[in-house]
C-alpha cells in the first residue's frame, strides 16, 4: 500500500482521542435541523460540507482581491495571481508532487480525465491499442475512455472484481500486455469504498510500458496521498468532495507527458504568442488552463487543503477507520441488511440492501430523520450489474461523522423496517 | 413521521407487497418500456386495446413501494376505461402527485388512485409516481415498442 497508517491506528502509542466535537464546531451546515431532526450528513462521497475556513476564504477573495489573474499590474490583480499560485503550492504539496508545474487547475475530476482523454489519449493512442479499467469504475472514468476508443478504433478492457468487491489482480496480470497503452483505475470506488492496491497495478502498468491515470476523488478526502510513492503518471481529483468548493479540481501529471501533450482548450492565458498564422503555447500549466479560471474555487481549494493538513490526514485516517469498524458491526448486527462491498482494504463508505425494501423507499424515510444519504446506481451501474442489485443505499461517511450518527442511522433503518412490516 | 404515513398508506404497502397484475401480456398487445435513470427503476407495460376501449393492462419490472404500487393501481383503474379517458385519468393523476388541485376537480373520477395524494410532499418521489403512466401513456399511442423515461 502506499498510503502509511491509512487504516490501522497504532495501537502501542496513546494517541488523544480525535476532536470530533470541535471539528464539527468548523461546519456551519452540519449545525441545522432538517424535518425537525439534528442533520445527520452521510452523502460525503457525493459532495463534503464546507469548513467556515473554506467559505470565508473566498468571501474574503470576493471581498477584497477580485482581479483577473497572471496580467494585471496593478495590486488587486497581483493579490488575486499570489493567492491563486499559491493554493497550486498547497496543492502540490497535498499531493506530494515534485514541483508546481505537475497541477492544473480544472473544474473537477471529470474534466480531469477528459483532459488526459482529448490530449495524451488522441496523440498517443491509435487503432488497437488497449485501454484497461476495472468493473468498479465511476461512469466519469468509463465514459471518455469508451468515447476515445471509438475515435481512435483503441479497445477497451475490464478487470473483473471479486464478490467482496476486489479487483482481481491475476486478471489484471493477464489484460496488461504490449498493447497497453493507459491504465485508468480508481484509488478508492466511491460505490463500494474498495482501496484498490493502485501501487502495485502502477508498477505492473509501468512493466508493460502503459501509463497509469489514477482517479482520486474518493481517496483524497480520506487518506494521504502521495504520486511521487505511487509513480502514477495522472492523478486527478475535485474540490467539493475534499471540503473545497464545486466546480474546481486538480489534475497531476508528470511534468515530461503534460509538456509532450497537445492542448486542450484554446483561448487567452494558455498562448504565448498568437499571430493568424500561427500560435506558440505557453509553459505548462498555463497550456491546459485556457481562459479566466476559477479563481475563487482554486482560492477555496486552497482554503480546504490547509484545513485537512492542519487536523491531519493520518489522524482523519485512523477516526475513520474506527467509524468504518463501528458502523460495519452495526448494520451487521441490525439484521436484514446485506452489505455491497466488503473489500478488506476499505475507505468509509457503506453500501447496502435492505431485504424487500427498495432503497428509494430507504432513502426517503430516513431523511425525515434528518439523515442525508444517497440511493441509488452512485454512478457505477456496472457495478450494480455486478452484485443484481438495481440500486443501493449508500452511507458515506467523514471525519466529522460520530458514533451516535451511526446509531442514529441504524434506529432509523429499524423503523424503516416498522413502515413496510 | 405522519407525512411518512400519508406517503405510504395501507393501500400502497399492500399493491407494493402483492402487486396486482404482474405478468407479460399475450399479444397482440402495445408495450412500452419506462425507465427512471435517477433510482434505476425500469418497467414494461403491456395494453390490450379494442374499439377504443383498455380491455387489460399488465406491468413487468421492479422499483421502489410507490413505483411498484403506482403500477399495480394503474392497471386496476385503466381496465374498461376508454383510451381518451385513460389519457384524462393520466393528465389527473398527474396534477394529483404534482399537487396541482386545481386542475385535480376536472375529469374522470381518480378513485382508488387518491392514495398517491400524499407524494406530492415528497417532490423527488414524483417521479417513482408517474413512471408507469409515462409508460402507458407511451404505450397507447404507439404503433410499435418504445422505451420512454420519467426524467
Amino acid at each position: 500500500m502506499s498510503i502509511v497508517n491509512v487504516n490501522r491506528p497504532d495501537s502501542a502509542t496513546q494517541e488523544p482521542p480525535f476532536p470530533v466535537a470541535r471539528i464539527r464546531e468548523d461546519f456551519p451546515a452540519l449545525q441545522q435541523k432538517v424535518h425537525g431532526k439534528p442533520l445527520v450528513y452521510l452523502d460525503n462521497a457525493a459532495t463534503s460540507q464546507k469548513p467556515a475556513s473554506v467559505i470565508d476564504a473566498v468571501t474574503r477573495y470576493y471581498t477584497t482581491d477580485n482581479a483577473n489573474i497572471h496580467r494585471g499590474v496593478h495590486a488587486l490583480s497581483v493579490r488575486a495571481t499570489e493567492a491563486y499560485e499559491r493554493a497550486r503550492l498547497l496543492v502540490r504539496d497535498f499531493l506530494g508532487a515534485a514541483e508546481a508545474k505537475e497541477i492544473v487547475f480544472v473544474r473537477g475530476a471529470t474534466e480531469a480525465i477528459n483532459l488526459v482523454a482529448h490530449t495524451f489519449g488522441r496523440s498517443t493512442i491509435g487503432e488497437g491499442d488497449e485501454i484497461v479499467i476495472t468493473t468498479m469504475e465511476h461512469h466519469s472514468n468509463i465514459v471518455p475512455w469508451q468515447l476515445l476508443c471509438q475515435q481512435t478504433g483503441a479497445v477497451l478492457r475490464v478487470v473483473p472484481i471479486n464478490d467482496s468487491g476486489e479487483v482481481l489482480m491475476d486478471e489484471y496480470a493477464k489484460l496488461l500486455g504490449p498493447k497497453t497503452k493507459l491504465v485508468a483505475v480508481t484509488h478508492v470506488s466511491n460505490s463500494l469504498g474498495t482501496i484498490n492496491p493502485v501501487r502495485e497495478m502502477i508498477e505492473s502498468a509501468h512493466q508493460c510500458g502503459a501509463k497509469v491515470l489514477i482517479d482520486g476523488a474518493q481517496a483524497v478526502p480520506h487518506m494521504k496521498v502521495d504520486v511521487r510513492d505511487l509513480d502514477c503518471d495522472f492523478y486527478a481529483f475535485s474540490g467539493h468532495k475534499v471540503f473545497a468548493p464545486t466546480g474546481i479540481g486538480a489534475l497531476y501529471g508528470k511534468a515530461e507527458l503534460l509538456e509532450a501533450m497537445p492542448p486542450y482548450e484554446g483561448g487567452g492565458e494558455m498562448i504565448r504568442s498568437v499571430t493568424f498564422e500561427s500560435t506558440t503555447y505557453n509553459d505548462i500549466p498555463h497550456k491546459f488552463e485556457a481562459g479566466t479560471p476559477n479563481i475563487a474555487g482554486v482560492v477555496g481549494l486552497g482554503a480546504a487543503v490547509e484545513y485537512l493538513e492542519s487536523v491531519g490526514l493520518d489522524r482523519i485516517a485512523a477516526y475513520e477507520y474506527e467509524l468504518l469498524t463501528y458502523a460495519t458491526e452495526a448494520l451487521q448486527a441490525a439484521g436484514g441488511v446485506r452489505l455491497v462491498g466488503t473489500a478488506a482494504h476499505k475507505a468509509a463508505v457503506l453500501s447496502f440492501v435492505l431485504d424487500a425494501v427498495h432503497a428509494h423507499d430507504v432513502g426517503t424515510i430516513l431523511d425525515r430523520e434528518g439523515i442525508a444519504i444517497r440511493t441509488g446506481h452512485h454512478c457505477t451501474q456496472p457495478v450494480m450489474e455486478r452484485f443484481g442489485v438495481p440500486a443501493t443505499t449508500r452511507a458515506s461517511l467523514a471525519f466529522y461523522n460520530t458514533k451516535e450518527e451511526i446509531d442514529v442511522l441504524v434506529a432509523s433503518l429499524c423503523r424503516v423496517v416498522e413502515v413496510f412490516g | 413521521m405522519s407525512d411518512l404515513f400519508e406517503l405510504y398508506q395501507e393501500l400502497i404497502l399492500d399493491h407494493n407487497k402483492s402487486p396486482r397484475n404482474r405478468r407479460k401480456l399475450d399479444c397482440p398487445c402495445k408495450s412500452a418500456e419506462g425507465y427512471n435513470p435517477l433510482c434505476g427503476d425500469r418497467v414494461t407495460v403491456f395494453v390490450k386495446v379494442k374499439d377504443g376501449i383498455v380491455e387489460e393492462v399488465t406491468f413487468e419490472g421492479t422499483g421502489c413501494a410507490i413505483s411498484t404500487a403506482s403500477a399495480s393501481l394503474m392497471t386496476q383503474c385503466l381496465k374498461g376505461v376508454k383510451v381518451e379517458e385513460a389519457k384524462q385519468l393520466f393528465e389527473k393523476f398527474h396534477s394529483l402527485v404534482m399537487g396541482d388541485a386545481e386542475k385535480s376537480d376536472e375529469g374522470p373520477e381518480l378513485g382508488k388512485l387518491a392514495v398517491f395524494s400524499g407524494v406530492c410532499r415528497f417532490p423527488a418521489r414524483v417521479k417513482c409516481a408517474t413512471l408507469a403512466w409515462h409508460t402507458v401513456n407511451e404505450a397507447l399511442d404507439e404503433e410499435g415498442d418504445k422505451v420512454v423515461s420519467s426524467e
